[in-house]
């Protein structure tokens, strides 16, 4: 291998674990506040990237079927419950916000020629079509059982992984797509072609972490959910409700994984079951950073990503293979630190 | 007179006019045990009501359930409306805050984040004032200014105590609930929280105080109440029941032959 | 006859009579559920009894049925591996083997931490080993391994659905039963105590961390078990049954079935395969497209299960049938349990020097020295918050201290676990009641005993621990009469009052047989008579020579027992003596009572 195999190989990582970073800092996020592992992460990424193919190509997304039958379940239990407490602008406003939102959306969509539409609008549809299904599925899947034990709720998550993958087939059908790039142009550094897919996909993960960042250092809500993630019973006592922490939870990690779907879908093609390879990359980074720091999480992405780019250059066909053998020295390493037994919550 | 539960007319706290809180048969159960049996209560506004009762008895689990962290059966009203089951956030939203036993400070996050973190309900209804109570709570509390940009988790015990009691202030809170306030200070420290929860009263908030300290609670309360075995067993005026011998052998399972020593 | 026993006799008799009756379609179809069931029951073992769990369970089926195909069907098999390769049988003896190594490797790395590493671990596991059989060619990649042979029984080859069927259910009875028997015994005490009771069974000598792995292992010989009949029955391999989504759905099965229970294997297995058939055939005309949409249908309703009735279809199932749970028996023959020599009266048994712990910038102990000798009860008492709890902790190993040190017998108990530490004779309750709700007061004191008998996983699956599991139930039944709760003896120990699940707590400290008793709160929550009751067996303890350490907040009852008196206050001795001077001593009393002047 020369310098420039190298170079090209390393790009790819890098790109790669860029995502693999996004997705395995809302895995953390997720699990420090509401203990969900959140193995479903990936078919979010699949249905922000297949919702956009579909756009593209001028069909309606059937995604947004799915979010219209989503919000009337929860405008039917939420909605209900509030009627039942006599809050009549309350049931309103769920109403309004979980089934008005989604028909309109659905209207807008179904009436405009959405492939005609520039590519910056289409993403935002995208977003706006995938997105509030993740509060929703907080509200519908964990929120009644948000106090099980975390084995359960991981069961829940794996059920839902397997149903969504079920779902995205149904939606998008076996075929795989691949979006247009976002830009045409590249940049040449050196031996090196850089194209502007992967500045894009960069450019996009550093300015999401840093807004994170401020989101979670400068910002009531963000510290609210640190709060949680820190102490439960202490952000209750607060007024911080954890079906509020979960919701936002769920919100930014469905975002995190919509707009990290959008980004790479002209870089791969995208099946319908592709999310799920993509989110358990995401999901090695975040067990090196032991489901709890953020930058050791941020950084196995990106060896994640480089591993798995080498690995396919010398070794193909056991590139998966490699990549998850890769948490097996972390384990060990993990299981010798660890000494105390803990109760399982 | 010291009133008992047993027979008679059902007492109470008959000097609290405009009751913030009343509390009708309460009760909690932990799986097939009972912890709180037919618990009823009543503070009224700008009244210090004191909690006393041996370990166990079930304290710390009827202020969890009249705050909504723990389910319940019975009925509890604040200011003036009745609550089928409490809410956590729908109380801390109504003006209750509680200041648990183990404090649930934040420990990774600095004592300003802590205290602003408490006025985070007030955020979420439109009230932007916190900066203002930041100071108040900054004047009450000198030391928490001097560290606010420490972990809360490096903190000594008092001063832990001292950020526990002021991100709760910190919501403006009608009712404020302390969960033996006291637990694990110093003398001099003990003597400074309860100069503050005097200081509170005269603020025109209202206190609920579960504590282990007896003479100091019942010296600084209006009105008392003694649970014992998940039960009210006793009530009555604060400065009443201090001198009620009863009270002393069933808080401190003292037998008749101590009484002499503990009433100098 | 009960009726338990007929039902299970007519269920068996129905088994046997199924390839006579049902058509061939049946038979394949109950094939299948009985090798589903197999892997379920492992998880049942795994998930519904230790509270963990493993998406991989597919690859160990697959482990099994790539091990049998390979070795039976390669024709240059080096020389030292050539005996494998002449009969199933020994295939099977091989796959097993292979699959407890990688169990056992897996196990190693994940099992000490939290919980939910396992499962991501096995999730690992099962794509790596998904994408190794797909792209080996000695295993014949996609394609896959056929030309597999029958299994040969005693010169009769199961060569048709009907045959193997009858060897597929005899191993899964044969399964069944011995995790019944497993589940029932010293072990199966201590894996159920995985769910919820770690801290306190570790505190009783087990070794919480081993009993998962045995889980883990059992769980993973029973997938492997069931892929090698199901490579004999199939005679044909190929990785598609194998990857994680059908681990997944084993995981289903338990789970839908009822993952508490070993019935429940069988009923989830059933429902979930006859499920997939149905909604395979029908769900694509329906939707009008082709592929495996049954998935949604369970996703859906796994997650309607959790939220609706977690333990499954089994428990809804039972109240159908009438079964009764049986009592055990108490053999009053059964010899008892070795004791330990008690040290004698007066010689040091615990020496706490000059302990200091420190939290961030609280410091909970502070310089707390404290002895306690054979036959004497020493209680360390002072107000709530003084730092007793912590000081507990550095006592009982569950906590180091910052500085100073503890010696037991002569031996720092810093370094050591909880268990070798209950194993040197230090037995202990807990200040928040820590019981298993579910088991009987009974088998809940048994745990007590589980360092004094040794009988391990297969004595006990093949029910030769029965003399020795005789003895440990008469020592609990002892002790439950001892402390005076013989009539609540077969009760859930979650139904007691809160002040006897307390004496529950003692009971099985002292089924430890140990030399210093730890007590935490004991009296607290008790009424009068039981208070005295507790009062006079410490004091009988104390005659045979028991060391007793108290932390205990009831000054009557303290005060009219113990022969000395440790006061804490801020983390820091106040006070120690005979009770009578600690009474008169006013920081004492200013330290109880509080004040404000």
């Amino acid at each position: 291998m020369d310098m420039a195999i190298a170079l090209i190989l390393s790009q790819d990582g890098i790109t790669n674990g860029a995502i693999y970073a996004l997705l395995a800092l809302a895995l953390v996020l997720v699990f420090a506040v509401t203990r969900v592992i959140f193995i479903q992460q990936g078919e979010f990424v699949a249905y922000g990237a297949l919702t956009l193919a579909m756009m593209q190509s001028g069909v309606l997304p059937a995604t947004v079927w799915m979010l219209v039958v989503m919000g009337a379940l929860v405008t039917v239990l939420d909605g209900g419950l509030a009627l039942k407490a006599g809050q009549g602008r309350r049931a309103a406003s769920v109403a309004g916000w979980n089934l008005g939102y989604p028909l309109a959306l659905a209207a807008a969509v179904g009436g405009l020629a959405v492939n005609e539409l520039p590519l910056a609008v289409q993403v935002l549809l995208t977003l706006a079509i995938v997105v509030p299904m993740g509060p929703m599925m907080y509200r519908l899947m964990y929120q009644p059982i948000a106090s099980a034990p975390v084995l359960v709720l991981l069961i829940v998550s794996v059920a839902l992984h397997i149903a969504m993958v079920g779902l995205g087939l149904l939606f998008f059908g076996a075929e795989g797509q691949r979006t247009p790039a976002f830009s045409e142009f590249s940049l040449e550094l050196g031996p090196l072609m850089v194209s502007a897919q992967t500045l894009w996909v960069l450019m996009v993960s550093v300015l999401l972490i840093v807004a994170l960042y401020q989101f979670f250092e400068r910002t009531l809500y963000g510290k609210a959910l640190r709060a949680t993630a820190i102490n439960r019973v202490g952000a209750q006592l607060m007024g911080i409700s954890p079906t509020l922490a979960g919701k936002l939870t769920f919100f930014l990690a469905a975002f995190i994984g919509a707009l990290s779907g959008v980004l790479i879908a002209p870089i791969t093609t995208i099946y319908y079951d592709t999310g799920f390879l993509i989110g358990l990359k995401g999901f090695v980074a975040a067990i090196i950073g032991g489901l709890a720091s953020y930058p050791l999480a941020a950084m196995g992405a990106i060896a994640v990503g480089l591993l798995e780019s080498f690995a396919s250059f010398w070794a193909s066909a056991y590139k998966e293979v490699i990549v998850f053998t890769l948490i097996i020295p972390v384990l060990l390493w993990r299981s010798l630190c660890s000494h105390h037994v803990e109760e399982e919550e | 007179m010291t009133k008992q539960m047993q027979g008679g007319a059902a007492p109470s706290n008959a000097g609290a006019k405009n009751p913030v809180l009343e509390v009708k048969d309460l009760c909690v159960s932990y799986g097939k045990v009972e912890a709180l049996t037919d618990a009823s209560l009543t503070v009224g506004e700008g009244q210090i009501v004191t909690v006393i009762g041996p370990n166990g008895a079930g304290k710390t689990t009827m202020l969890s359930a009249i705050m909504g962290v723990l389910g319940s059966r019975g009925q509890v009203a604040f200011d003036g409306s009745v609550e089928g089951v409490p809410e956590v956030e729908r109380m801390v939203a109504r003006g209750m805050t509680l200041v648990p036993e183990k404090r649930e400070l934040f420990g990774e996050m600095s004592v300003e984040d802590n205290l602003v973190l408490g006025a985070f309900q007030r955020y979420r209804m439109g009230k932007r004032d916190h900066a203002q109570t930041l100071e108040e709570v900054y004047a009450l509390f000198p030391r928490l200014k001097e560290r606010r940009d420490q972990h809360a988790g490096t903190m000594s015990g008092g001063e832990r105590q001292m950020l526990a009691v002021g991100r709760a202030l910190m919501a403006k809170p009608k009712l404020l609930m302390l969960d033996e306030p006291s637990l694990g200070l110093a003398p001099l420290i003990v003597r400074e929280i309860f100069r503050i929860i005097g200081e509170l009263r005269r603020r025109g908030v209202s206190i609920l105080l579960v504590e282990q300290n007896a003479r100091a609670a019942l010296q600084v309360a209006d009105y008392a109440y003694v649970l014992e075995t998940g039960q009210i067993a006793m009530q009555g005026p604060a400065h009443e029941l201090a001198d009620d011998p009863r009270v002393i052998e069933a808080y401190l399972g003292l037998g008749g032959k101590h009484q002499a020593m503990l009433s100098t | 006859m009960r009726a338990d026993r007929l039902v299970l006799g007519a269920f068996l008799a129905l088994l046997l009579l199924v390839p006579a009756i049902l058509s061939p379609y049946y038979v394949t179809l109950l094939n299948y559920i009985g090798l589903y069931a197999m892997v379920a029951l492992g998880l049942v073992l795994l998930t519904g009894v230790g509270g963990l769990t493993s998406f991989g369970q597919a690859a160990f089926v697959g482990l099994g049925a790539y091990t049998t195909a390979a070795l039976t069907t390669a024709t240059d098999l080096p020389g030292w591996l050539a005996w494998a390769g002449t009969s199933p049988w020994l295939t099977l003896v091989v796959g097993l083997l292979l699959t407890a190594v990688v169990a056992m490797l897996i196990g190693s790395l994940t099992l000490k931490l939290s919980g939910h590493f396992l499962p991501l671990g096995t999730i690992a596991w099962g794509i790596s080993l998904y994408f190794l059989f797909g792209t080996m060619e000695s295993l014949g990649g996609h394609t896959g391994i056929s030309g597999i042979p029958a299994i040969g029984l005693l010169g009769w080859t199961l060569d048709e659905g009907g045959e193997i069927y009858y060897l597929i259910w005899a191993f899964l009875l044969v399964a069944m039963l011995t995790t019944h028997n497993l589940l029932d015994s010293r072990e199966g005490r201590a894996i159920r105590a995985l769910k919820g009771g770690r801290i306190m069974a570790e505190a009783m000598g087990v070794d919480t961390s081993r009993s998962r792995m045995v889980i883990f292992v059992i769980a993973a010989l029973l997938a492997c078990a069931s892929g090698w009949l199901y490579a004999h029955m199939q005679r044909f391999v190929n990785p598609t049954p194998f990857g994680v989504h059908i681990g997944i759905e084993y995981l289903f099965m338990a789970v839908v079935g009822g993952a508490g229970y070993v019935w429940g294997a069988i009923v989830g297995a059933g429902v979930i395969t006859v499920l997939k058939q149905w909604l395979q055939n029908w769900l694509p005309s329906l939707l009008g497209a082709t592929g495996n949409f049954e998935t949604i249908v369970f996703g859906l309703l796994m997650v309607l299960v959790l939220h609706r009735a977690r333990e499954g279809l089994w428990p809804i199932l039972k109240k159908l049938v009438p079964v009764r749970a049986v009592r055990k028996t108490i053999d009053a023959d059964a010899e008892p349990l070795p004791r330990r020599t008690l040290p004698k009266a007066g010689e040091l048994i615990l020496e706490a020097k000059d302990v200091t712990r420190k939290f961030g910038g609280l410091v909970a102990n502070n310089n707390m020295s404290l002895e306690v000798r054979a036959g004497e009860i020493l209680a360390l008492i002072g107000p709530n918050g003084a730092g007793k709890s912590t000081m507990f902790n550095q006592i009982s190993g569950v906590d180091t201290p910052t500085s100073g040190e503890v010696l037991f017998l002569g031996k720092p108990v810093a370094g050591h676990d909880s268990r070798e530490i209950a194993r040197m004779g230090m037995s202990r309750t807990f200040q928040h009641v820590k019981l298993l709700p579910t088991m009987s007061v009974l088998e809940n004191v048994a745990i007590g005993a589980h360092l004094r008998s040794d009988k391990g996983v297969l004595s006990s699956a093949w029910r030769l621990d029965r003399a020795e599991e005789a003895r440990i139930l008469k020592e609990a039944a002892r002790q439950i009469e001892r402390v005076g709760l013989a009539e609540h003896m077969y009760e859930e120990a979650g139904s007691l009052a809160l002040g006897q699940q307390r004496i529950l707590e003692i009971a099985r400290a002292l089924c430890a047989d140990p030399c210093l008793l730890l007590l935490d709160e004991p009296a607290a929550g008790l009424r009068f008579k039981e208070k005295e009751a507790l009062g006079e067996l410490l004091k009988k303890l104390r005659a045979e020579g028991m060391a007793t350490l108290i932390v205990e907040h009831d000054m009557d009852f303290v005060m009219s027992l113990v022969d000395r008196v440790v006061v804490m206050e801020f983390g820091q001795k106040i006070a120690e003596g005979l009770p009578d001077e600690v009474q008169q001593n006013p920081a004492v009393l200013e330290a109880y009572l509080g004040g404000v002047e």
